[in-house]
């Protein structure tokens, strides 16, 4: 059994050797998409742009406007000074949001009475405008705090604050987005390239009609399988280990668990891509359904659907019923489980099953209906 | 001695009868021609001998182990060449030769000997490192057909070997598959060229999943056609068909190329007939009326005409 699953193996590397173009492909877009999503996607919102109009114009209205531009969240672009500034400012997007700052500020201020600030915010990208509003309403506070001390220390109290707020950011802690992402990518990856892969190579053999040699000689399933399956397995690790590397290099990720559990895991979800592959191989009977079937399948939940991106926790029910049939939600969570917290495998060892239920069931579907497909040829 | 017994073999695609209750022997080292029109059910009657395909019904004993029992067994000592060249084009000569006795898991030294001989009846010796894709057809039927057999097996299925291959290869080819016989070797082989099918030692064809005729290419002739035939070269050979098709001495009308083939009745007297029914028009030149030995093509299709003549 040995020595055939290694004839088929070996077959299969020289095959890809003489592949040149889905060589680079199978490498360079592990990397590449990397560094794409590392740069480009990021949640983390700074240097937001805000216009000022200040009708007050006092020594007030600066105190308040100076605390504002300190900090590294915002940059005033420009001061309003009419009225009919304000629209055009937020038509044209030269301002995120426009703080508006009513001529009585320092007057009210200084008679310690209430005053209002306005915030106008574009509310078009709603995430972004809802982190605005958080931010605009810590610098709110601190303003009023720094008075209210002020008044206190005037009238000779001292300043009590009852509750302080010490927050700490484990795991993660700049809060950067690409350290949250990096796991999801690589799940996303691995599993594009396998099932894609894996999927390619299958169908190719029937396309050229060299799958029917195979199936008359005594060659069994399982040697077919592992013989077409391992060397993409293997170039799968490698990617792993390609994009670890450049996670490590480009955004300063480090793996803090264990790399015997990251290997063995990694292990675990390619055989379950693979066998999502080979079940794609039976569906589909040219190369062209089968490379857009894969993509399909391995792309699009991977990214929508495994809390890479969007967490699960807020999509309706059903949607994250339907998640459940995607093998990255399994693995993202062993991955930042592993890399990112450190943990072992009694943290995770229920979404290891839940993958290893989704292999047995893709392989008994997949040589079901390709029974069922054999015999109506 | 029989090498493939067939008994009473059947499959059902859903509705649709694609090989319907034959039965049939093929003796050791015998060339065995199967014939038969495209969809007639040849593929899938070898695609059951193969093991590839469950029968719906009936059995068959190949190299001694039945298809339904003790297909893996069967898998082993058979080979099979299908009509698209199951060979990797991307692999060079060597590697497909390697991979397929790596597939039969043969010994390192059976390799190097059966390598050889591969070689050598592909007239590939000296060129193991080229591409298998860059070959000419013919050359990578031959390759195709060594691959094949590289495990040595008692019998050989051939699917369509000769479809799309020039006619020298093919002569070749045929040169190649006696060989093969001669050692011992069992062929089954289909083809719907019926020049091929003199070669074969026994024939049947098969019609819409049944088996219309039986026996040596002699016997078909002689079983099938019992009537005198004759051959007539003229210059329009589709009206001149349409003439003689309800002459009351003619049985059966086909044309190959010029010439008309007619498959005459107890009603005919002498090739006169013929002529005075031509020289009515006046526009049909005739060249030459001779009587014919009948070919196999004759044979194929007096049966399906009959099949059809049934049906309706």
């Amino acid at each position: 059994m040995f020595k055939r699953t290694f004839a088929i193996v070996k077959k299969e590397v020289r095959q890809l050797k003489r592949d040149i173009r889905l060589l680079a492909v199978i490498f360079s877009f592990p990397v590449l998409l990397l560094i794409m999503f590392g740069y480009a996607v990021n949640f983390d919102v700074k240097n937001i742009k805000i216009s000022i109009y200040d009708m007050d114009k006092s020594e007030s209205s600066r105190d308040f406007i100076n605390s504002l531009n300190s900090s590294e969240y915002f940059d005033i672009v420009d001061f309003i000074h009419s009225s009919s500034d304000v629209n055009i400012h937020l038509d044209q997007k030269i301002a995120k949001c426009i703080v508006v700052i009513p001529s009585d500020f320092s007057k009210k201020i200084n008679s310690n009475r209430n005053t209002s600030i306005q915030y106008l915010i574009d509310g078009v990208d709603a995430n972004t405008a809802s982190i605005i509003k958080n931010y605009m309403f810590a610098a709110t506070t601190k303003f009023n705090q720094k008075i209210n001390s002020e008044i206190l220390v005037r009238k000779g109290f001292k300043e009590y604050i009852p509750l302080s707020l010490e927050t700490q950011f484990w795991f993660n802690p700049d809060l950067k987005t690409t350290r949250y992402l990096i796991p999801g990518l690589i799940a996303m990856i691995l599993i594009v390239t396998a099932v894609i892969t894996v999927a390619l190579s299958f169908v190719r053999e029937k396309e050229k009609g060299t799958m029917e040699q195979l199936n008359v000689s005594s060659l069994k399933s399982i040697e077919l399988i592992l013989g077409k399956t391992l060397p993409f397995i293997v170039i799968a690790l490698v990617n792993a280990g390609l994009i670890l590397l450049a996670g490590y290099i480009f955004f300063g990720v480090e793996v803090k668990g264990s790399y015997l559990l990251l290997l063995l895991t990694t292990l675990i979800f390619l055989t379950a891509s693979t066998s999502l592959g080979i079940f794609i191989s039976v569906l589909s009977d040219s190369q062209q359904v089968a490379f857009s079937a894969a993509t399909f399948v391995s792309l699009l939940p991977s990214f929508i659907l495994s809390g890479f991106v969007f967490p699960i926790d807020s999509m309706p029910v059903i949607i994250q019923v339907i998640t459940y049939l995607t093998p990255a939600k399994y693995f993202i969570e062993i991955l930042r489980a592993i890399i990112l917290r450190g943990v072992g495998v009694s943290a995770f060892w229920d979404q290891i099953i839940y993958l290893l239920i989704f292999t047995m069931a893709l392989i008994i579907l997949a040589s079901m209906i390709g029974k069922r497909k054999a015999e109506s040829v | 001695m029989n090498s493939i017994e067939v008994k009473a073999l059947s499959k059902k695609f859903g509705s649709f009868t694609a090989v319907d209750n034959i039965s049939f022997n093929v003796r050791k080292g015998e060339i065995f021609g199967f014939l038969g029109a495209n969809g007639a059910g040849k593929t899938t009657t070898i695609r059951m001998l193969c093991g590839i395909l469950t029968p719906t019904s009936g059995d068959a004993i190949v190299g001694g182990y039945s298809i339904m029992k003790e297909t893996n067994k069967v898998k082993t000592i058979i080979g099979y060449m299908s009509q698209k060249f199951s060979l990797y084009n991307d692999l060079t000569v060597e590697e497909n030769i390697n991979f397929f006795s790596g597939v039969y898991n043969l010994p390192e030294a059976k390799l190097k000997e059966r390598k050889k001989w591969v070689l050598s009846i592909a007239n590939l010796e000296g060129k193991e490192k080229l591409l298998t894709g860059s070959l000419p057809g013919g050359i990578k039927q031959r390759l195709a057909l060594g691959t094949a057999v590289i495990h040595q097996p008692e019998i050989v299925f051939l699917d369509e070997p000769t479809s799309g291959v020039d006619p020298i290869s093919r002569r070749n080819f045929w040169e190649l598959i006696n060989y093969l016989s001669d050692e011992g070797v069992t062929v089954l082989v289909t083809t719907h060229y019926l020049e091929e099918a003199e070669f074969c030692n026994n024939i049947i064809m098969i019609d819409q999943g049944k088996i219309v005729a039986e026996g040596n290419s002699k016997e078909l002739k002689s079983q099938n056609i019992k009537n005198k035939m004759y051959e007539v070269e003229c210059d329009n050979p589709v009206e001149m068909m349409e003439l003689l098709k309800n002459a009351d001495f003619v049985d059966e009308v086909s044309i190959f190329g010029n010439n008309i083939h007619l498959s005459l009745n107890q009603n005919f007297i002498s090739k006169d007939q013929i002529k005075s029914i031509i020289d009515k028009t006046g526009s049909i030149q005739i060249n030459k009326i001779d009587e014919m030995t009948p070919t196999l093509e004759d044979v194929f299709i007096h049966l399906l005409e009959k099949g059809k003549r049934q049906v309706v």
